[in-house]
């Protein structure tokens, strides 16, 4: 269903990271926190954001609310559950063991 | 909580579309405020409508969605067309309604278990011997005698119970005035304990009660009579009735549930077997024999050996006949017992109506089959006009499945509205034909539940029948090719043959349910139109009873009363009355030859009864009063042919022999009418009527008293019910120690042995005309398709000048051929079904030519009528107008 893209396998480990840092932001923020935190190198795909994002809702690894902002449009921020928290452990040492794995792979050859 | 949302967001689907665009709507405003070009966010975001897609499907249930929107969207169908819906709805309503009701009969009757503990285990005894015309015959009646050598020989292996046939009897609570009627049954002490049951208050009966004759008047009221009769009130153990001379005590009451094992009857109150009058006599069959038969045990030796432990019994006691010649005792002997299940009790409604239901059942089948043949035309019909539709839903990219659940859909919209207004006809039905069964003073009590049973028989057949009309329209739909279906060229043809296939099954399955309900009919009017060789107009019986023998003097002078009383025009006194179920018979030898093994039947009646019956004296007189029994006798014809060889029997004389030995003597005083004595299905039998001034046997000169009888009254004005409660009074006015214990019409009682009949007959007359309307509904559905989507056609011909004639025949030939191979079709399955519901019939031979033409006429007329609206429709086309708006 989804193509597969760049950020594919961890645009959710990232999201989740942005979120354990800075709770409640809106889908437009999160997106441009990735993108300043890489300084720019990695650039989420805005149109697989939200799907992202529901998708993660509907697994309990965020929660969503629409907050009234003040200039009198709604807005939906997104917070870490403690699911979530315990999924973005397991992510986390996830990447690290592939990342570790594909060094590895680097020096040897 | 993740699918209870996702099941929620199915259900508003709408806010949640609204929720995601406004995400994403909020995304580019907050770009653009960034300082980003709206055009360069929009395009880097990608098409919105994916995007809620996407997280649509992501946020609910995809099916149960898509089974949403087809769920609204079939609605809306059914609504574009809402009288062919309608029609479509009732008519399966009513083929589900008759089905699920018949299904609660048959499972209320002869299905469900009795609620005792591993009811699979129960057997009932039953003997088949051959009747004297060669055919099988099944009797479940025995005697106690025999029933307690039966038991000791099975010891062991298998606990026999005792169970009378249930009696509605006269007891009484207090006072002989305030007598009632309730249900008894005499059971072996031991049932309750065999059937794992406990009470539900004080104490069952048990083995103890059980041992000597006429020693423990004790009874247990079941739970049902309790309830009603007494309001649950705990304090009833203890408190006394009175039954017949004896007095019982109440000891406790039965579990809930338990109603007795006579399948049709509620039993009232239970007593032991051994205060039955019977327990002590060989040759009184009054109870059935149920055998609980231990887990193990093989049936086959079981089932030898009690047979002949039985034969043994009935070997020894014709040894005591006299006179009787050995033919006759062999054919009373050479009978098989025979170990039937009995899960479901055992009971002469289950005989009587095992087969009249399945006849039901399958008649209400054919009719349901009947109306989802014609909704399958209609949704054929439909389908077409709908092709473009579902070329069009493929052409951009609907899968099969999709397609197939869409218009399945649709079908379960129909099968569900049908099954719920079905239910409603089923609750209500099936209450009024048991009401239907009985006659109304003996009303057949069925427990009838609404529980899972009943609910998954309906639910299993509303599926099936979704599945049989919606599944060949879905299929033909998602097989729709785009390309020609666009064009408006899809082969008419494949679904012109579908439709005549389904009427010519129509029709087969209407003339066969025409053809049976014509045999029930016919078989109910020779039933009913058969005389009796009596007048039962105005007629009323008054069976009376005495606590104590009285003179016959007393009986006399309260005849005598009721022939003065007003509004009466004549009346007697009788024994028991014609066809009331009460038989007696015996031998007959005259001038002292041995009896030729033809068994007379017997009343006892008063000077006046064949002239208040209207029953004509052909010869000799009638009784008068100085005649005694022994002594005098009236014959009937067959009596005279049978035992007088057509002489001139008046004047002469026989002797009844009994089989324990002994006889009487009598002289023929009369010849009168033959009549039907037990039922008017039996041919005539040789009946002798004595005197009902019956001689003391100790001292002949003394008549003896009697504790029952029968007034016999004709009344003058032509609804002799109007003078019951009146009559019902004055008889202990007459004389304080009669008690009228019920009053029935003599009209009544002949026409309760014709009920099974009247129900056959007025049910499956009901079914009969709701088949042919479906049929002819359906027959005028596809003939209208069919002119509609012939009418370029028709119009083309006529431009060429085809006469009115020939187009008519054109556009009904093959409907018609359809028909006719139908009705041949239907001719075979009613020859090949006649065989089955033979045993129903009487005088009525399935291959008789009037049977036949009967359903073929009135098809053919149905189909006339069906067909003339679009005949003429076609007949009526304008050629210059319809080739011009094409």
């Amino acid at each position: 269903m989804r193509k597969p893209e760049s950020l594919q396998g961890s645009l959710d480990l990232l999201v989740l990271k942005i979120l354990s840092r800075q709770p409640r932001l809106h889908g437009y923020a999160i997106m441009s926190a990735i993108q300043n935190m890489s300084g720019d190198v990695l650039r989420a795909e805005e149109g697989s954001l939200y799907p992202a994002l529901h998708r993660m809702e509907e697994a309990g690894w965020v929660r969503a609310r629409w907050i009234t902002k003040d200039n009198g449009r709604r807005a939906r921020l997104y917070e870490l559950t403690t699911e979530g928290k315990r999924q973005l452990a397991a992510e986390e040492s996830r990447w690290q063991a592939v990342t570790a794995a594909v060094n590895r792979v680097l020096r040897m050859a | 909580m993740s699918l209870w949302s996702r099941i929620a967001n199915v259900l508003c689907g709408d806010r949640l579309s609204r929720e995601i665009d406004e995400e994403l709507q909020s995304h580019i405003q907050e770009a653009i405020e960034q300082g980003r070009d709206p055009v360069e966010v929009r395009k880097a975001l990608g098409p919105l409508l994916r995007l809620r897609e996407e997280s649509r499907d992501v946020r609910l249930i995809i099916w149960l969605d898509s089974l949403r929107a087809d769920a609204i969207f079939g609605w809306r169908q059914l609504m574009k067309n809402k009288v062919a819906s309608a029609a479509a709805i009732l008519s399966l309503a009513l083929g589900i309604g008759a089905c699920t009701g018949a299904f609660r009969l048959i499972d209320a009757l002869l299905l469900r278990p009795l609620p005792v503990s591993q009811p699979q285990e129960l057997y009932a005894l039953a003997r088949q011997g051959i009747d004297p015309e060669g055919r099988f015959e099944t009797f479940d009646g025995w005697a106690y005698p025999d029933f307690q050598r039966m038991r000791a020989a099975a010891k062991g292996q298998a606990e026999l119970i005792a169970i009378s046939y249930s009696e509605r009897t006269d007891v009484t609570y207090g006072s002989d005035q305030d007598m009632e009627k309730a249900y008894v049954q005499y059971v072996s002490g031991w049932m309750f304990s065999s059937f794992g049951l406990r009470p539900a208050l004080g104490r069952l009966l048990t083995e103890s009660d059980d041992h000597k004759p006429n020693a423990y008047p004790y009874a247990v009221l079941s739970y049902d009579y309790w309830r009603h009769r007494f309001g649950q009130d705990p304090k009833v153990i203890g408190r006394t009735f009175r039954m017949g001379n004896d007095l019982y005590e109440i000891v406790g009451v039965g579990p809930q549930r338990f109603t007795g094992t006579e399948a049709g009857t509620m039993i009232d109150i239970f007593v032991p077997t051994m205060m039955h009058p019977g327990v002590i006599r060989r040759d009184w069959t009054w109870m059935r024999t149920l055998a609980r038969v231990s887990p193990g045990v093989p049936l086959e030796p079981l089932r030898a050996r009690l047979d002949a432990t039985s034969r043994a019994f009935e070997q020894e006691r014709a040894k005591g006949f006299p006179g009787m010649s050995q033919q006759v005792i062999d054919a009373m002997l050479n009978q098989r017992l025979l170990l039937e299940p009995a899960a479901a009790g055992a009971s002469g409604l289950q005989d009587d109506y095992r087969t009249s239901l399945a006849a039901l059942g399958v008649l209400v089948a054919l009719v349901l089959l009947i109306a989802c043949a014609n909704v399958t035309n209609l949704m054929t019909g439909q389908a077409a006009s709908r092709a473009r539709e579902m070329a069009l839903r493929v052409s951009i990219g609907a899968g099969r499945r999709r397609l197939v659940q869409l218009v399945l859909v649709e079908s379960a919209w129909l099968a569900c509205l049908a099954a719920a207004f079905g239910g409603l006809f089923a609750w209500w039905s099936a209450p009024v034909v048991v009401g239907m069964i009985n006659p109304p003073d003996n009303p057949a009590r069925l427990f009838l539940p609404a529980d899972w049973r009943v609910m998954a028989f309906g639910l299993a057949l509303t599926v099936i029948v979704m599945l049989l009309f919606g599944l060949a329209p879905a299929l033909r739909a998602s097989a729709v090719q785009p390309v020609s279906a666009l064009k408006g060229g899809q082969d008419p043809h494949a679904r012109r043959r579908l439709m005549h296939a389904l009427t010519a099954v129509q029709t087969a399955f209407c003339f066969m349910v025409l053809f049976v309900a014509g045999l029930f009919v016919a078989t109910f009017q020779r039933l009913s139109n058969r005389p009796t060789g009596f007048s039962a107009d105005r007629v009323l019986t008054l069976e009376t009873v005495a606590r104590r023998p009285q003179p016959q003097v007393y009986w006399d002078q309260v005849t005598q009363r009721l022939r003065e009383f007003p509004g009466v025009e004549s009346a007697a006194l009788a024994s028991t009355t014609l066809m009331g179920g009460w038989s007696w018979n015996n031998s007959i030898s005259v001038n002292g030859a041995p009896p030729n093994g033809v068994l007379s039947y017997f009343m006892s009646v008063s000077p006046g009864w064949i002239e208040t019956m209207k029953i004509p004296l052909i010869d000799g007189r009638d009784f008068r009063p100085r005649d005694t029994y022994p002594g005098a006798a009236l014959v009937n014809q067959t009596f005279a042919k049978e035992y007088f060889k057509d002489e001139d029997p008046v004047g002469r004389s026989f002797d009844m022999v009994f089989d324990e030995g002994g006889s009487l003597h009598f002289e023929v005083v009369g010849l009168v009418g033959d009549v039907c004595y037990r039922d008017v299905r039996e041919p005539i039998l040789p009946q002798a009527y004595y005197p009902i001034h019956s001689l003391n046997t100790r001292n002949a000169l003394e008549v003896k008293g009697q504790d029952q009888g029968t007034f016999i009254v004709r009344t003058s004005s032509s609804n002799p019910l109007a003078l019951a409660s009146v009559l019902r009074r004055e008889v202990p006015r007459a004389w304080p120690e009669f008690r009228v214990s019920n009053i029935r019409t003599q009209l009544e009682i002949d026409q309760s042995h014709t009920v099974r009949e009247r129900l056959l007959a007025r049910l499956a007359f009901f079914f009969g005309v709701v088949a042919l309307l479906l049929a002819g509904v359906g027959l005028y559905g596809v003939l209208d398709y069919s002119v509609l989507q012939r009418r370029r056609e028709v119009a083309i011909r006529m431009a060429l000048g085809a006469q009115a004639g020939d187009v008519a025949r054109r556009v009904t030939a093959d409907v018609f051929s359809m028909l006719l191979a139908g009705a041949m079709a239907g001719l075979a399955l009613g020859f090949a079904s006649a065989r089955y519901v033979e045993s129903l019939l009487y005088q009525v031979k399935p291959t008789d030519p009037t049977m036949l033409a009967l359903p073929a006429l009135t098809i053919l007329a149905a189909a006339l009528l069906a067909a003339l609206p679009p005949v003429i429709r076609a007949v009526r086309i304008d050629p210059a107008l319809m080739l011009r708006t094409d």
